[in-house]
């Protein structure tokens, strides 16, 4: 199995092997994060471009530390502190990066499809970020990858996805990776925050948190944007909170003793998960920000590859 | 398409065994030493190695094991990017002296490869080099300490090192270049 691909646009494009070599390479170079000297020269001379539309502290610097590890060359564009502010297009800017001569852009952007629009006219590799409420491909397989890591296995796994479904890109590459991977997914929410026909893409859907977490091996829960309330989509953050906001009692009535608790951050703590449980031992968040780190480096480094021996041929 | 046969599973056994005396007399026994193995074929030679050992000498030398995926210096000139699979040392090589092990000794680019990895992980006293086969062509200023069968090949034969583990037999083909 070798990697193909430009770019990575989408965890709905790629087959089941493509997605198990990226999480087999990131399980492989996750030891070099545990080094005295957390270096190794794979990549010298790329240069990599974090472009961020959107504010972003956890995926922009696990990609920014995933290329230092690697030795290429890391450079960060954020909306504000650039030209962006003064109304150039997204492309334009693009092109202007391109004309550097980078060798991946990671690119965030609030439009849906802004990542693929990029991966059309760029030569160069580009990784999405997240594209609006679209996707979110490493995310999804960070998780994969901290789900295997604990459980040993995918196949045959049932998870529930508790939360706002309908706005969250970490939800919709998730569940394309887990039933991609032979795993059940049940999404969980107010009916407002579940997207219809949701069930096409293969889930269960539930109305009510204790069923829907029952004998499941994972539960990922998912942040509540505090735009939802102003939209109206849900009455108040402390009605959601009573409904949705997973608690130890919660979890102890109606959990397995061996369910991991994931949540791709950041943390609304007392809204979708009590303190308890986001620092409570079933809780993985902060493996899966660790493994975010390597999940990023073998993307790069599958990317970087792939370009050079595209160029080659 | 096999070529010739170059070792048999008894002259195999003779060379493992031959080259396990001569770490241990040139190190004065194996009480610092570590084994490191390239992957694949590597690491089950030194494993082999460290049993011969412990067998004469009564000391366990740990086994460790080396991908030089992130080293190499052909990324980007093959198709394929390779697939990493990673190293697994879990003890410290600094001030041991590491026997790194490979089947078969061609180009040293491997060997270089491998050097730059361990040295980023501590600083070994002394690295030292054993292969079963050392075929020739060198591109880089590299020599084995320890040789199971110098073999002169032509560059374009392969050498295949088949081990009971991976392959099922133990002994050393030269393969001839397919043809075409």
């Amino acid at each position: 199995m070798a990697w193909k691909r430009k770019d990575l646009l989408t965890i709905q494009e790629l087959d089941p092997a493509e997605i198990t070599l990226v999480i087999d390479t990131a399980a492989s170079l996750r030891e070099i994060g545990g080094r005295e000297i957390k270096k190794v020269p794979t990549l010298r001379g790329k240069t990599i471009v974090n472009l961020f539309y959107e504010p972003s502290t956890r995926t922009r610097t696990s990609f920014e530390i995933a290329g230092k590890w690697l030795s290429a060359d890391v450079i960060n564009f954020a909306a504000s502190t650039s030209s962006i502010g003064k109304g150039e297009t997204l492309l334009d800017t693009a092109r202007n990066i391109e004309a550097m001569s980078p060798d991946v852009v990671v690119v965030r952007h609030s439009s849906a499809g802004a990542a693929e629009m990029l991966a059309r006219h760029l030569r160069c590799g580009v990784v999405n970020a997240g594209d609006g409420a679209h996707e979110h491909p490493t995310q999804a397989l960070l998780d994969l990858l901290t789900i295997r890591e604990r459980k040993g296995h995918l196949d045959g796994l049932q998870v529930a996805i508790v939360g706002d479904i309908a706005h969250s890109r970490v939800a919709r590459s998730n569940i394309h990776g887990m039933r991609k991977l032979g795993m059940t997914v049940t999404v969980a929410g107010p009916p407002t925050l579940i997207p219809p026909h949701v069930q096409e893409f293969g889930v269960k859907v539930s109305h009510r948190l204790e069923d829907a977490i029952r004998d499941v091996d994972v539960i990922m829960m998912l942040r509540l944007q505090q735009e939802r309330m102003t939209a109206g989509l849900i009455p108040s953050l402390r009605e959601y909170s009573r409904y949705w906001g997973l608690t130890l009692d919660r979890l102890r009535a109606s959990a397995r003793a061996d369910v991991l608790i994931m949540h791709p951050g950041p943390v609304n703590r007392g809204v979708e998960l009590s303190p308890e449980v986001a620092d409570g031992p079933y809780s993985v968040i902060l493996e899966q920000t660790g493994n975010g780190v390597a999940v990023r480096m073998a993307v790069l480094f599958l990317l970087a590859g792939t370009r050079v021996a595209q160029e080659a041929a | 398409m096999i070529k010739a046969q170059v070792l048999d599973e008894a002259a195999l056994e003779r060379a493992l065994t031959r080259i396990s005396h001569e770490i241990l007399e040139r190190n004065g026994g194996a009480a610092a030493l570590v084994f490191v193995g390239l992957r694949t074929r590597g690491v089950t030679l030194a494993q082999r190695l460290a049993e011969r050992i412990a067998a004469i000498d009564g000391t366990k030398v740990p086994v460790g094991t080396l991908d030089i995926t992130l080293y190499r210096d052909d990324l980007g000139l093959k198709t394929d990017q390779p697939v990493v699979r990673g190293t697994d040392i879990p003890f410290p090589i600094k001030g041991k002296t590491v026997i790194l092990v490979d089947d078969v000794l061609f180009t040293g680019r491997s060997i270089r490869a491998a050097l730059d990895a361990l040295i980023d992980l501590g600083r070994p006293k002394m690295i030292q080099l054993a292969v079963l086969i050392d075929r020739g062509h060198r591109e880089l200023p590299i020599r084995p300490d320890y040789v199971g069968k110098n073999l002169p090949t032509s560059r374009r034969e392969s050498v295949a090192v088949r081990l009971k583990e991976h392959d099922g037999e133990d002994r050393v083909v030269i393969e001839a270049p397919e043809e075409g």
